[in-house]
């Protein structure tokens, strides 16, 4: 139905990179590069083709959809929230939770314009008059980098609605998408209880769309090239390219971009393939799986597939765990974290997750009583699905998973004692960690 | 008229008190939190679940009209 690409004086002709096009490691994008990169954003007008309407209509039709983890279609997100009551409220959630994502801190390091169109061109599709653009507050750089960039592009004027750059409270689940609208009504940035969501009744009481950075800078692209160019790649029913961030024992750990659909191994290998002989992939993050590395290998990197295979694509992480290193452990050590996340709002939550923490360390670092495993297996159904938001059902997956891919080791762990893995230096990073060293 | 049960689990602080009053349908896990182990009220229950719903001191407990 939306054939035509709908601003196109170049149709770029390579598969990828579309949105790390131009990257420099070392510098900023500032908006001059981005302009030569791209070329300008298009002045969608109020009326005819480049009406507000028709760049839903284009959104929808081009299959994007969010990056942040969910993976909901941002169309249709998009549709709900230009059709509540009056002006609507964009936000670009740069606030990434995952400590190993590194994805959307490289788009806000080194190419922020790409960012900023997103968030105008989502503002000027829903009819915002307002934005905010969150990111951690106590990443002051970043923060002063993004200031700079706006103040450039409102001297410019590119942007039809001003955009406030925002530091939100570091935390894992702060940034989720309704405790940053909590936040930016003047409460705390906590998770809350739901409906209404932030779509209905978000930042002042508005229609509020909330979107992950990485998904407003594929629609800064789509916008300027179509519908039709987006899903020139990836699969047909997960068009178009996606950020990963993969790392563990890789060879080139970092950010790529991917068209969808690439097979988990494949990516492996873009990183410069294993270090050492890989045992299983976390997939998705720590709201993701373990998935055996024999079984993830030719699963696509998409949703759907990933979640067919007992995956999650969450924000695209793959982490590469070597068979010398324990994935209990490893799992344990996470959970530890998540549960020290919560954000002590909801009891099953706020008692379960550490009882879940517990029992996972017993299972992996002491273990041979036959009493571990069933332990984890009982606390894992009675925090699941308990929660205001997905932070206790996000531990749950992972424990889950882990069981599930290292069964073996989990038996013998519960009967026998730790594997020497355990042993090993940790391989997931986890804030706070007095084992990891984050450089 | 059919009804299902909600927890807020923001609001819920524990008391248990909707678990003495509904424990048909509602069962307290080890730290004090109530499991539904259904959303639908069966019908001759409604009565008991809006006193659940009523007695909770945190007013936590939900109850709606089934869709």
């Amino acid at each position: 139905m939306t054939e035509l690409a709908l601003v196109t004086d170049r149709s770029p002709d390579l598969r990828l990179p579309r949105l790390l096009g131009g990257i420099s490691y070392y510098s900023v994008a500032d908006l001059r590069d981005h302009e030569r990169q791209h070329g300008p954003l298009p002045l969608w007008g109020a009326s005819g083709r480049r009406r507000p309407g028709r760049l839903i209509d284009v959104v929808d039709a081009s299959g994007l959809t969010g990056r942040g983890g969910a993976g909901f279609p941002t169309g249709r997100k998009m549709r709900s929230v230009a059709s509540g009551p009056g002006a609507a409220v964009v936000v670009a959630n740069g606030a990434e939770g995952e400590p190993a994502s590194c994805k959307d801190r490289l788009l806000l390091t080194r190419l922020p314009h790409l960012v900023l169109d997103g968030i105008a061109v989502a503002a000027h599709a829903v009819g915002a008059r307002e934005a905010y653009l969150c990111v951690h507050g106590q990443e002051t750089d970043l923060l002063g980098a993004l200031e700079h960039a706006v103040a450039q592009r409102r001297a410019a004027g590119v942007d039809p609605v001003p955009i406030q750059v925002t530091g939100i409270p570091g935390r894992y689940v702060a940034s989720e998408q309704s405790s940053i609208v909590g936040y930016l009504n003047g409460g705390p940035a906590k998770p809350a209880f739901a409906p209404p969501r932030p779509h209905q009744r978000g930042v002042h009481g508005r229609p509020t769309l909330v979107n992950n950075v990485e998904t407003l800078a594929h629609l800064a692209l789509i916008a300027r090239f179509g519908d039709r160019w987006f899903r020139g790649i990836g699969l047909p029913s997960a068009p178009g390219s996606t950020l990963v961030t993969v790392s563990g024992a890789v060879a080139r750990p970092g950010v790529y971009e991917i068209e969808m659909g690439t097979p988990a191994g494949q990516v492996v290998m873009l990183a410069g393939g294993p270090a050492e002989r890989p045992a299983a992939l976390l997939v998705g993050g720590y709201f993701g799986a373990w998935l055996p590395a024999g079984t993830a290998w030719p699963v696509p990197m998409c949703h759907a597939a990933l979640k067919a295979a007992g995956g999650a694509m969450g924000a695209g992480l793959v982490i590469v765990l070597p068979v010398s290193s324990c994935g209990l452990a490893e799992t344990a050590r996470v959970v530890r974290y998540l549960a020290d996340e919560n954000a002590g709002q909801c009891g099953p939550c706020m008692f379960g997750l550490p009882a879940l923490a517990d029992a996972m360390a017993d299972l992996a670092y002491h273990g041979g009583r036959r009493r571990a495993l069933e332990r984890v297996a009982s606390l894992a159904g009675l925090v699941a699905g308990r929660g205001a938001c997905r932070h206790p059902d996000g531990a749950v997956q992972l424990v889950r998973s882990a069981l599930r891919a290292f069964e073996a080791d989990a038996r013998r762990h519960d009967h026998r004692g730790p594997c020497p893995g355990v042993a090993r230096a940790p391989l997931l990073p986890v804030p706070g960690d007095a084992d990891w060293d984050w450089a | 008229m059919n009804y299902e049960l909600r927890v807020n689990p923001i609001a819920c602080d524990g008391y248990g008190a909707c678990a003495e009053l509904l424990p048909e349908i509602i069962e307290l896990d080890p730290w004090g939190y109530p499991i539904l182990l259904s959303a639908s009220v069966p019908p001759g229950l409604a009565g008991h679940a809006k006193r659940a719903a009523a007695a909770c001191p945190t007013l936590a407990l939900l109850v709606d009209k089934a869709p």
